[in-house]
């Protein structure tokens, strides 16, 4: 079960790394799921992310949905829905009631993370974009509403 | 007339801050253990956050409940107590509290500390209500949400303390404080550890037809399908396949929440001095639109408008919304 390789991997290495220097409170929150093996899919994209949140030494990889690994908690929604999750500006509860968000695997593990990402004081989105300045700004903004579109499964306006 | 407090719910620090920012008066929280109904994974305060939440709070002009609202099994009181002191020694402007003990030992250590019974205490009575006001001197009871507004009124006026009525949010089976369907299917307690449907023994399995079925400790609660909107998995949401009926039936409750944006008006005139929204276990999202959405409406009330009321339907279980028994005893 390879990871996509290239450019994108770094990125996200980078980024993981990045986050969990800048906010080691989400760690405590996590708790005894810092080892616990995510799957984040946007349903609407070809891949998948691959989570293990751990404090030291945090993975995030990408693979094709086809190719995803094993894992032991899967979090699916279309792109602009997670983005808005993790964003603080869409409750997950909700969009599980309209069963926008499909949560399998180890529930407690689901929701801890949750909890603790909802702590974050500035969106994850934008402090991974932040990483790369005005061109990280500009391609956020691109990726929002690229998610947005309407042609995408499940998207909102 | 009144001016109800505004009591808003908050499971993380981030939460209090945005509760407090979108118009909360009063905003309850809990620490990281069974102390409070709200014991889930990733949730809750550190002693510190909350140190820091009361300051962030009291430099706003809003207050700072704690809920110690569980019952503290034998032999463990320990843990309430310093959960007891501890917020109070941060500067907690009331503790909510559901056992007798607690409140016991809460009256005799901080007598100058406000003490609120919590709606796990299940007092629906005035001669239950009087009794804890005499012995604690409880100056504020949440009412449990099984009473009509002329029942509310009847009550206000035969008691000495305030009330808090909940207007937003879970609806459950209405027996706080005892009811004991999780324990029976998981061995945790939601009235001693603060765990209704403890996550680590709730699964979701995709079905092949597209829905899902929900599971609590390998008991089937529910088989949603493919369009169908979704509850809880709480043993009283689930729906269940039995003899004497042809299809599964909710045997307890629907999944819907209470919400009383209607009933405002009426509420204050029946003499409740507080507003509780329901939902620490809910996200950021979820608290800013709720207490946004019901500063406004209480504002239009209170200056005699008519409450603008926004569209809540979006963030209720199962997308369905109830005015509950404050509306009839027929409601179930």
């Amino acid at each position: 079960m390879a990871p996509l390789s290239g450019a994108l991997q770094r990125l996200l290495a980078r980024l993981a790394r990045k986050i969990a220097t800048d906010n080691p409170s989400v760690f405590d929150r996590i708790g005894p799921h810092v080892a616990t093996r995510f799957i984040i899919d946007p349903v609407n994209l070809p891949i998948v992310l691959y989570l293990e949140p751990r404090r030291e030494a945090p993975v995030l990889r990408a693979y094709l949905r086809s190719n995803a690994p094993q894992s032991d908690a899967q979090i699916a929604a279309s792109l602009w829905q997670l983005m808005r999750m993790i964003d603080g500006e869409e409750d997950g509860d909700a969009m599980f009631f309209s069963r926008d968000l499909k949560v399998s695997g180890n529930t407690e593990a689901v929701v801890a993370l949750r909890n603790a990402l909802d702590d974050l004081d500035r969106p994850l989105a934008e402090q991974a974009a932040a990483q790369f300045g005005a061109v990280g700004r500009g391609a956020l903004a691109l990726a929002r509403h690229i998610a947005a579109r309407k042609p995408f499964r499940g998207a909102q306006p | 007339m009144i001016k109800p407090d505004l009591v808003c719910p908050a499971g993380t620090p981030a939460a209090l801050r945005d509760a407090v920012d979108a118009g909360a008066d009063c905003v309850y929280c809990g620490f990281q253990n069974a102390t409070n109904a709200r014991n889930f994974p990733g949730l809750n305060f550190t002693p510190d956050e909350l140190d820091r939440g009361i300051a962030y709070a009291h430099a706003r002009g809003a207050k700072v409940l704690v809920a110690l609202n569980t019952f503290p099994p034998a032999g463990k009181f320990e843990l309430w107590r310093q959960a007891v002191d501890g917020a109070v020694a941060r500067g907690a402007d009331a503790l909510i509290v559901a056992d007798i003990g607690v409140a016991s030992y809460a009256a005799e250590a901080h007598p100058d500390t406000r003490l609120h019974l919590s709606v796990q205490a299940s007092a629906s009575s005035p001669e239950a209500i009087k009794y804890y006001c005499r012995e604690f001197g409880v100056r504020r009871v949440v009412l449990p949400r099984i009473l009509t507004i002329p029942e509310i009124k009847a009550i206000a006026q035969a008691i000495p303390c305030e009330i808090e009525a909940f207007i937003f949010g879970n609806h459950g089976l209405m027996l706080e404080g005892r009811c004991s369907l999780t324990n029976y299917v998981t061995g945790q307690s939601t009235n001693m550890d603060g765990v209704c449907s403890p996550a680590a023994d709730v699964k979701f399995e995709p079905l092949p037809d597209g829905g899902m079925a929900s599971r609590l400790g390998g008991h089937m609660l529910d088989c949603f399908g493919a369009g169908d909107k979704a509850g809880y998995p709480t043993l009283c949401k689930g729906r269940y396949v039995a003899p004497c009926r042809s299809e599964p039936y909710y045997a307890f409750e629907e999944p819907l929440s209470l919400n009383l944006a209607p009933m405002l008006a009426d509420l204050i005139h029946a003499g409740v001095h507080a507003f509780k929204i329901e939902g620490r276990q809910r996200s950021r999202a979820y608290v800013q639109k709720v207490v946004a959405a019901f500063r406004e409406a209480i504002d239009d009330v209170s200056d005699g408008r008519a409450p603008r009321v926004a569209d809540l339907i979006g963030l209720t279980e199962g997308q369905k919304q109830t005015e509950g028994a404050y509306k009839s005893k027929r409601w179930r």
